[in-house]
Protein backbone atom coordinates (compact mmCIF):
# COMPACT_ATOMS: atom_id res chain seq x y z
CA UNK A 1 0.00 0.00 0.00
CA UNK A 2 1.44 3.53 -1.01
CA UNK A 3 -1.23 5.53 -1.51
CA UNK A 4 -0.29 9.00 -1.01
CA UNK A 5 -1.95 10.95 1.71
CA UNK A 6 -4.01 12.99 -0.39
CA UNK A 7 -5.16 10.45 -2.27
CA UNK A 8 -6.45 8.78 0.94
CA UNK A 9 -8.04 11.82 2.70
CA UNK A 10 -10.01 12.29 -0.99
CA UNK A 11 -10.76 8.50 -0.54
CA UNK A 12 -12.20 8.92 2.47
CA UNK A 13 -13.57 11.97 2.25
CA UNK A 14 -15.83 11.72 -1.05
CA UNK A 15 -14.88 8.63 -3.00
CA UNK A 16 -15.37 5.90 -0.06
CA UNK A 17 -17.58 8.31 1.83
CA UNK A 18 -18.30 6.53 5.07
CA UNK A 19 -21.87 6.95 5.25
CA UNK A 20 -22.86 7.09 1.60
CA UNK A 21 -20.63 4.38 -0.33
CA UNK A 22 -19.27 2.18 3.26
CA UNK A 23 -22.72 2.09 5.06
CA UNK A 24 -20.91 2.63 8.56
CA UNK A 25 -22.09 5.24 11.36
CA UNK A 26 -26.29 4.76 9.80
CA UNK A 27 -27.56 5.61 13.15
CA UNK A 28 -26.22 9.08 13.96
CA UNK A 29 -26.74 9.85 10.15
CA UNK A 30 -30.43 9.09 10.54
CA UNK A 31 -31.10 9.85 14.12
CA UNK A 32 -29.25 13.25 14.38
CA UNK A 33 -30.16 14.57 10.77
CA UNK A 34 -32.96 16.07 11.64
CA UNK A 35 -31.18 20.00 12.45
CA UNK A 36 -28.56 21.30 10.95
CA UNK A 37 -27.55 22.96 14.66
CA UNK A 38 -26.94 19.43 15.94
CA UNK A 39 -25.63 17.76 12.96
CA UNK A 40 -22.19 19.85 12.82
CA UNK A 41 -21.26 19.45 16.20
CA UNK A 42 -22.16 15.98 16.34
CA UNK A 43 -20.19 15.37 13.02
CA UNK A 44 -17.04 17.49 14.81
CA UNK A 45 -17.18 15.32 17.69
CA UNK A 46 -16.88 12.04 16.22
CA UNK A 47 -14.17 13.28 14.01
CA UNK A 48 -12.50 13.88 17.10
CA UNK A 49 -13.27 10.98 18.40
CA UNK A 50 -12.35 9.38 15.19
CA UNK A 51 -8.74 11.05 15.56
CA UNK A 52 -7.97 9.77 18.72
CA UNK A 53 -9.25 6.23 18.00
CA UNK A 54 -7.03 6.20 15.40
CA UNK A 55 -3.90 7.72 17.18
CA UNK A 56 -4.58 4.89 19.91
CA UNK A 57 -5.15 1.80 17.78
CA UNK A 58 -2.24 2.20 16.13
CA UNK A 59 -0.33 2.09 18.88
CA UNK A 60 -1.96 -0.53 19.96
CA UNK A 61 -1.80 -2.73 17.79
CA UNK A 62 2.41 -2.11 17.48
CA UNK A 63 2.16 -3.53 21.25
CA UNK A 64 -0.30 -6.31 19.93
CA UNK A 65 1.36 -7.46 17.26
CA UNK A 66 4.26 -7.27 19.04
CA UNK A 67 3.71 -9.94 21.67
CA UNK A 68 1.30 -11.94 19.14
CA UNK A 69 -2.18 -11.30 20.71
CA UNK A 70 -4.04 -10.00 17.49
CA UNK A 71 -7.11 -12.05 19.00
CA UNK A 72 -7.40 -9.79 21.49
CA UNK A 73 -7.68 -6.37 18.90
CA UNK A 74 -11.34 -6.48 18.75
CA UNK A 75 -11.93 -6.49 22.57
CA UNK A 76 -9.06 -4.07 23.03
CA UNK A 77 -10.12 -1.26 20.13
CA UNK A 78 -14.14 -1.22 21.25
CA UNK A 79 -12.11 -0.35 25.09
CA UNK A 80 -10.13 2.25 23.95
CA UNK A 81 -12.84 3.88 21.53
CA UNK A 82 -14.94 3.54 24.90
CA UNK A 83 -12.36 5.32 27.15
CA UNK A 84 -11.57 8.28 24.03
CA UNK A 85 -15.56 8.81 23.85
CA UNK A 86 -15.18 9.07 28.01
CA UNK A 87 -12.20 11.80 27.45
CA UNK A 88 -14.05 13.87 25.00
CA UNK A 89 -17.12 13.80 27.73
CA UNK A 90 -14.90 14.97 30.13
CA UNK A 91 -13.25 17.84 28.08
CA UNK A 92 -16.40 19.17 26.40
CA UNK A 93 -18.34 18.99 30.23
CA UNK A 94 -15.10 21.19 31.24
CA UNK A 95 -14.45 23.58 28.61
CA UNK A 96 -18.37 23.90 26.56
CA UNK A 97 -20.90 23.11 28.68
CA UNK A 98 -23.30 24.57 26.57
CA UNK A 99 -22.13 22.44 23.78
CA UNK A 100 -21.87 19.43 26.35
CA UNK A 101 -25.51 19.79 26.80
CA UNK A 102 -26.99 20.62 23.20
CA UNK A 103 -25.34 16.87 22.32
CA UNK A 104 -26.71 15.24 24.98
CA UNK A 105 -27.43 11.45 25.06
CA UNK A 106 -25.50 11.42 21.49
CA UNK A 107 -22.43 12.22 23.35
CA UNK A 108 -22.06 8.25 24.65
CA UNK A 109 -23.43 7.03 21.81
CA UNK A 110 -20.35 7.54 19.85
CA UNK A 111 -18.95 4.15 21.71
CA UNK A 112 -21.11 2.73 18.89
CA UNK A 113 -20.26 4.16 15.99
CA UNK A 114 -19.52 1.58 13.52
CA UNK A 115 -17.89 4.34 11.65
CA UNK A 116 -15.13 5.04 14.84
CA UNK A 117 -14.20 1.50 14.95
CA UNK A 118 -14.55 0.91 11.18
CA UNK A 119 -11.20 3.52 10.84
CA UNK A 120 -9.17 1.06 13.23
CA UNK A 121 -10.24 -1.62 11.48
CA UNK A 122 -9.66 -0.74 8.25
CA UNK A 123 -6.60 1.03 8.67
CA UNK A 124 -5.10 -2.25 10.23
CA UNK A 125 -6.40 -4.44 7.50
CA UNK A 126 -4.76 -1.81 5.04
CA UNK A 127 -1.70 -1.80 6.91
CA UNK A 128 -1.00 2.02 6.98
CA UNK A 129 1.66 4.03 8.26
CA UNK A 130 1.19 6.84 11.51
CA UNK A 131 0.92 9.52 8.79
CA UNK A 132 -1.59 7.81 6.64
CA UNK A 133 -3.70 6.23 9.54
CA UNK A 134 -4.20 9.99 10.86
CA UNK A 135 -5.07 11.49 7.38
CA UNK A 136 -7.39 8.45 6.85
CA UNK A 137 -8.93 9.17 10.35
CA UNK A 138 -9.53 12.81 9.19
CA UNK A 139 -10.84 12.17 5.68
CA UNK A 140 -13.11 9.91 6.94
CA UNK A 141 -14.40 12.42 9.64
CA UNK A 142 -14.42 14.91 7.81
CA UNK A 143 -16.52 12.76 4.93
CA UNK A 144 -19.17 11.66 7.93
CA UNK A 145 -19.64 15.06 8.90
CA UNK A 146 -20.30 16.28 5.00
CA UNK A 147 -22.70 13.82 4.61
CA UNK A 148 -24.47 14.52 7.76
CA UNK A 149 -24.34 18.23 7.08
CA UNK A 150 -26.05 17.67 3.45
CA UNK A 151 -29.07 15.35 5.06
CA UNK A 152 -29.70 17.50 7.54
CA UNK A 153 -29.89 20.31 5.20
CA UNK A 154 -32.16 18.76 3.21
CA UNK A 155 -34.51 17.37 5.74
CA UNK A 156 -35.04 20.78 6.78
CA UNK A 157 -36.12 21.74 3.61
CA UNK A 158 -38.34 19.00 3.58
CA UNK A 159 -40.49 19.80 6.38
CA UNK A 160 -41.68 22.72 4.18
CA UNK A 161 -43.15 20.48 1.47
CA UNK A 162 -45.70 18.09 0.79
CA UNK A 163 -44.79 14.65 1.03
CA UNK A 164 -47.78 11.57 1.42
CA UNK A 165 -48.20 10.90 4.81
CA UNK A 166 -47.39 7.02 3.95
CA UNK A 167 -43.33 8.13 3.14
CA UNK A 168 -43.16 10.03 6.53
CA UNK A 169 -40.45 9.02 8.32
CA UNK A 170 -38.00 6.26 8.22
CA UNK A 171 -38.77 5.74 4.88
CA UNK A 172 -38.61 8.98 3.51
CA UNK A 173 -34.85 9.49 4.94
CA UNK A 174 -33.60 6.55 3.45
CA UNK A 175 -35.00 7.40 0.06
CA UNK A 176 -32.91 11.09 0.31
CA UNK A 177 -29.84 8.86 1.61
CA UNK A 178 -30.33 6.61 -1.37
CA UNK A 179 -30.36 9.75 -4.00
CA UNK A 180 -27.65 11.21 -1.83
CA UNK A 181 -25.33 8.28 -2.37
CA UNK A 182 -26.16 8.17 -6.01
CA UNK A 183 -24.63 11.45 -6.36
CA UNK A 184 -21.58 10.66 -4.61
CA UNK A 185 -21.13 7.99 -6.96
CA UNK A 186 -20.34 10.51 -9.51
CA UNK A 187 -16.86 10.43 -7.10
CA UNK A 188 -15.72 6.89 -8.47
CA UNK A 189 -12.47 6.91 -9.05
CA UNK A 190 -11.48 10.12 -8.29
CA UNK A 191 -8.91 9.21 -5.50
CA UNK A 192 -7.40 6.98 -8.15
CA UNK B 1 -48.11 -22.54 33.91
CA UNK B 2 -50.05 -22.03 30.35
CA UNK B 3 -50.00 -18.67 30.80
CA UNK B 4 -45.84 -18.37 31.05
CA UNK B 5 -45.38 -20.74 28.41
CA UNK B 6 -47.99 -18.71 26.25
CA UNK B 7 -45.73 -15.62 27.77
CA UNK B 8 -42.51 -17.31 26.35
CA UNK B 9 -43.82 -18.23 23.18
CA UNK B 10 -45.03 -14.49 22.71
CA UNK B 11 -41.17 -13.47 23.42
CA UNK B 12 -39.77 -15.58 20.89
CA UNK B 13 -42.15 -14.20 18.14
CA UNK B 14 -41.94 -11.19 19.11
CA UNK B 15 -38.63 -10.12 17.52
CA UNK B 16 -39.56 -12.46 14.32
CA UNK B 17 -42.80 -10.03 13.47
CA UNK B 18 -44.14 -7.22 15.78
CA UNK B 19 -40.37 -5.88 16.46
CA UNK B 20 -38.89 -7.12 13.32
CA UNK B 21 -35.43 -5.17 14.18
CA UNK B 22 -35.10 -4.33 10.18
CA UNK B 23 -38.36 -3.58 9.44
CA UNK B 24 -39.79 -1.96 12.33
CA UNK B 25 -36.89 -1.31 14.78
CA UNK B 26 -35.08 -0.07 12.03
CA UNK B 27 -31.83 -0.97 13.81
CA UNK B 28 -28.31 -1.94 13.24
CA UNK B 29 -28.54 -0.87 9.80
CA UNK B 30 -24.99 -0.43 8.71
CA UNK B 31 -24.96 -4.05 8.44
CA UNK B 32 -28.05 -4.30 6.67
CA UNK B 33 -26.94 -2.31 4.27
CA UNK B 34 -23.46 -3.19 3.85
CA UNK B 35 -23.43 -7.13 3.38
CA UNK B 36 -27.22 -7.52 1.68
CA UNK B 37 -25.71 -7.58 -1.77
CA UNK B 38 -26.40 -10.93 -2.74
CA UNK B 39 -28.60 -13.59 -1.01
CA UNK B 40 -25.98 -15.40 0.67
CA UNK B 41 -24.11 -12.98 2.06
CA UNK B 42 -27.17 -11.44 3.61
CA UNK B 43 -27.77 -14.73 4.75
CA UNK B 44 -24.45 -15.61 6.47
CA UNK B 45 -24.34 -12.32 7.89
CA UNK B 46 -27.86 -13.24 9.99
CA UNK B 47 -26.78 -16.53 11.33
CA UNK B 48 -23.35 -14.75 12.36
CA UNK B 49 -25.32 -11.69 13.93
CA UNK B 50 -28.22 -14.20 15.58
CA UNK B 51 -25.12 -16.86 16.99
CA UNK B 52 -23.50 -13.97 18.60
CA UNK B 53 -26.85 -12.15 19.88
CA UNK B 54 -28.22 -15.84 21.06
CA UNK B 55 -24.78 -16.56 23.10
CA UNK B 56 -24.08 -13.01 24.09
CA UNK B 57 -27.93 -12.80 25.68
CA UNK B 58 -27.19 -15.90 27.48
CA UNK B 59 -23.90 -15.08 29.17
CA UNK B 60 -24.88 -11.60 30.07
CA UNK B 61 -28.49 -12.90 31.90
CA UNK B 62 -26.30 -15.74 33.61
CA UNK B 63 -24.26 -13.37 34.90
CA UNK B 64 -26.62 -10.39 35.57
CA UNK B 65 -26.98 -10.61 39.29
CA UNK B 66 -22.92 -10.36 39.67
CA UNK B 67 -22.29 -7.56 37.19
CA UNK B 68 -22.19 -3.82 39.19
CA UNK B 69 -24.64 -1.50 37.23
CA UNK B 70 -21.89 1.14 36.61
CA UNK B 71 -19.85 -0.97 34.79
CA UNK B 72 -22.57 -3.31 33.39
CA UNK B 73 -22.33 -1.24 29.77
CA UNK B 74 -18.31 -1.72 29.69
CA UNK B 75 -19.19 -5.68 30.50
CA UNK B 76 -21.20 -6.18 28.10
CA UNK B 77 -19.51 -4.79 25.24
CA UNK B 78 -16.37 -6.85 26.07
CA UNK B 79 -18.94 -9.66 26.45
CA UNK B 80 -20.26 -9.20 22.85
CA UNK B 81 -16.45 -8.57 21.42
CA UNK B 82 -15.19 -11.68 22.76
CA UNK B 83 -18.37 -13.69 20.75
CA UNK B 84 -17.98 -11.57 17.71
CA UNK B 85 -14.19 -12.31 17.89
CA UNK B 86 -14.75 -16.38 17.70
CA UNK B 87 -17.72 -15.83 14.95
CA UNK B 88 -14.75 -14.15 13.40
CA UNK B 89 -12.44 -16.56 13.05
CA UNK B 90 -14.48 -19.50 12.78
CA UNK B 91 -15.78 -18.15 9.71
CA UNK B 92 -12.40 -17.46 8.36
CA UNK B 93 -11.74 -21.28 8.75
CA UNK B 94 -15.13 -22.46 7.12
CA UNK B 95 -15.31 -20.15 3.94
CA UNK B 96 -12.29 -17.43 2.90
CA UNK B 97 -14.66 -16.29 -0.03
CA UNK B 98 -17.36 -15.77 2.51
CA UNK B 99 -14.90 -13.74 4.92
CA UNK B 100 -13.78 -11.82 2.32
CA UNK B 101 -17.39 -10.19 0.74
CA UNK B 102 -18.26 -9.63 4.62
CA UNK B 103 -15.09 -8.09 5.10
CA UNK B 104 -14.76 -6.17 8.16
CA UNK B 105 -19.09 -6.45 8.69
CA UNK B 106 -18.19 -9.34 10.88
CA UNK B 107 -16.20 -7.19 13.40
CA UNK B 108 -18.54 -4.30 13.35
CA UNK B 109 -21.51 -7.15 14.50
CA UNK B 110 -19.50 -5.62 17.92
CA UNK B 111 -21.22 -2.32 17.45
CA UNK B 112 -24.60 -4.01 15.75
CA UNK B 113 -27.61 -1.77 18.31
CA UNK B 114 -29.60 -4.51 18.02
CA UNK B 115 -26.97 -7.19 20.25
CA UNK B 116 -26.51 -3.96 22.26
CA UNK B 117 -30.27 -3.35 23.07
CA UNK B 118 -31.16 -6.80 23.60
CA UNK B 119 -28.96 -7.28 26.24
CA UNK B 120 -29.08 -4.20 28.24
CA UNK B 121 -33.47 -4.07 27.43
CA UNK B 122 -34.14 -7.72 28.05
CA UNK B 123 -31.13 -10.37 28.96
CA UNK B 124 -29.83 -7.84 31.99
CA UNK B 125 -33.63 -8.55 33.53
CA UNK B 126 -34.68 -12.02 32.90
CA UNK B 127 -33.18 -15.62 33.76
CA UNK B 128 -31.26 -16.87 30.72
CA UNK B 129 -33.62 -19.17 28.84
CA UNK B 130 -36.14 -16.86 27.86
CA UNK B 131 -33.67 -14.04 26.83
CA UNK B 132 -31.84 -16.58 24.70
CA UNK B 133 -35.29 -17.14 23.22
CA UNK B 134 -36.01 -13.68 22.73
CA UNK B 135 -32.61 -13.24 21.41
CA UNK B 136 -33.09 -15.89 19.08
CA UNK B 137 -36.35 -14.75 17.81
CA UNK B 138 -34.56 -11.22 17.26
CA UNK B 139 -32.26 -12.52 15.61
CA UNK B 140 -34.09 -14.40 13.29
CA UNK B 141 -36.26 -11.55 12.52
CA UNK B 142 -32.83 -9.75 11.76
CA UNK B 143 -31.74 -12.82 9.28
CA UNK B 144 -35.33 -12.46 7.66
CA UNK B 145 -34.99 -9.32 7.37
CA UNK B 146 -31.56 -8.93 6.08
CA UNK B 147 -32.68 -12.00 3.37
CA UNK B 148 -35.73 -9.96 2.20
CA UNK B 149 -33.09 -7.45 1.55
CA UNK B 150 -30.55 -9.13 -0.48
CA UNK B 151 -32.46 -11.55 -2.42
CA UNK B 152 -34.78 -8.60 -3.90
CA UNK B 153 -30.86 -7.15 -4.22
CA UNK B 154 -29.82 -9.76 -5.92
CA UNK B 155 -32.60 -10.20 -8.56
CA UNK B 156 -33.11 -7.06 -9.64
CA UNK B 157 -29.21 -6.33 -9.38
CA UNK B 158 -27.56 -9.28 -11.11
CA UNK B 159 -30.85 -11.05 -11.65
CA UNK B 160 -30.13 -14.30 -9.75
CA UNK B 161 -30.61 -15.32 -6.77
CA UNK B 162 -27.93 -17.72 -4.63
CA UNK B 163 -25.97 -17.53 -7.67
CA UNK B 164 -28.93 -19.48 -9.83
CA UNK B 165 -29.75 -17.39 -12.75
CA UNK B 166 -33.47 -16.70 -12.97
CA UNK B 167 -34.38 -14.88 -16.21
CA UNK B 168 -33.09 -15.42 -19.84
CA UNK B 169 -30.06 -13.95 -21.27
CA UNK B 170 -31.89 -11.19 -22.65
CA UNK B 171 -32.43 -9.70 -18.75
CA UNK B 172 -30.41 -6.46 -18.57
CA UNK B 173 -29.30 -6.75 -14.52
CA UNK B 174 -30.50 -3.46 -12.93
CA UNK B 175 -26.69 -2.72 -11.42
CA UNK B 176 -27.67 0.39 -9.44
CA UNK B 177 -28.99 -2.02 -7.25
CA UNK B 178 -25.89 -4.08 -6.12
CA UNK B 179 -24.36 -0.33 -5.63
CA UNK B 180 -24.38 1.61 -2.67
CA UNK B 181 -27.71 4.07 -3.41
CA UNK B 182 -29.72 0.51 -4.30
CA UNK B 183 -29.61 -0.49 -0.78
CA UNK B 184 -30.60 2.67 0.37
CA UNK B 185 -33.65 2.29 -1.82
CA UNK B 186 -34.52 -1.13 -1.21
CA UNK B 187 -34.79 -0.69 2.15
CA UNK B 188 -36.99 2.31 1.80
CA UNK B 189 -39.39 0.34 -0.76
CA UNK B 190 -39.62 -2.74 2.22
CA UNK B 191 -40.72 -0.11 4.61
CA UNK B 192 -43.10 1.81 2.21
CA UNK B 193 -44.83 -1.43 1.67
CA UNK B 194 -44.74 -2.52 5.80
CA UNK B 195 -46.30 1.11 6.27
CA UNK B 196 -48.76 0.70 3.26
CA UNK B 197 -49.67 -3.08 4.96
CA UNK B 198 -50.46 -1.31 8.25
CA UNK B 199 -52.40 1.36 7.08
CA UNK B 200 -54.47 -0.98 4.91
CA UNK B 201 -54.91 -3.06 8.16
CA UNK B 202 -55.99 -0.08 9.65
CA UNK B 203 -58.62 0.91 7.03
CA UNK B 204 -60.24 -2.18 6.81
CA UNK B 205 -60.52 -2.37 10.86
CA UNK B 206 -62.07 1.88 10.50
CA UNK B 207 -65.34 1.33 8.55
CA UNK B 208 -67.38 -1.13 10.40
CA UNK B 209 -66.76 0.81 13.37
CA UNK B 210 -68.10 4.01 12.01
CA UNK B 211 -70.58 1.97 10.24
CA UNK B 212 -71.26 0.94 14.07
CA UNK B 213 -71.22 4.86 14.80
CA UNK B 214 -73.88 5.57 12.03
CA UNK B 215 -76.51 3.29 12.46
Amino acid sequence: MSESAFQIFVNALLANNFVLAMFLGLCPFLGVSGKLDTAFPMGVATTFVMLVASLCAYGLNLLLTAFHLEFLRLISYIVIIASAVQLVEMVLKKYSPALFRALGIYLPLITTNCAVLGVALFQTARDYSFVQSVVFAVGGGAGFTLALVLMASVRERLTLSNVPDLAQGTALSLMLAGILSLSFMGFAGLGG
Amino acid sequence: MNTAQYKTWDEFTEGIWRQNPVFVMVLGMCPVLAVSVSAVNALSMGLATMFVLVCSCGLVSLLRRMVPKEVRIAVYIVIIATFVTAVDYAIQAISLALYDALGAFIQLIVVNCIILGRAEAHASKNPPLPAMLNAAGMGIGFAVGLFALGAVREILGAGTLFGITLFGASFQPWVIMVLPPGGFFVLGAWLLFFAWLERRKLRRAAPTTEAGQHV
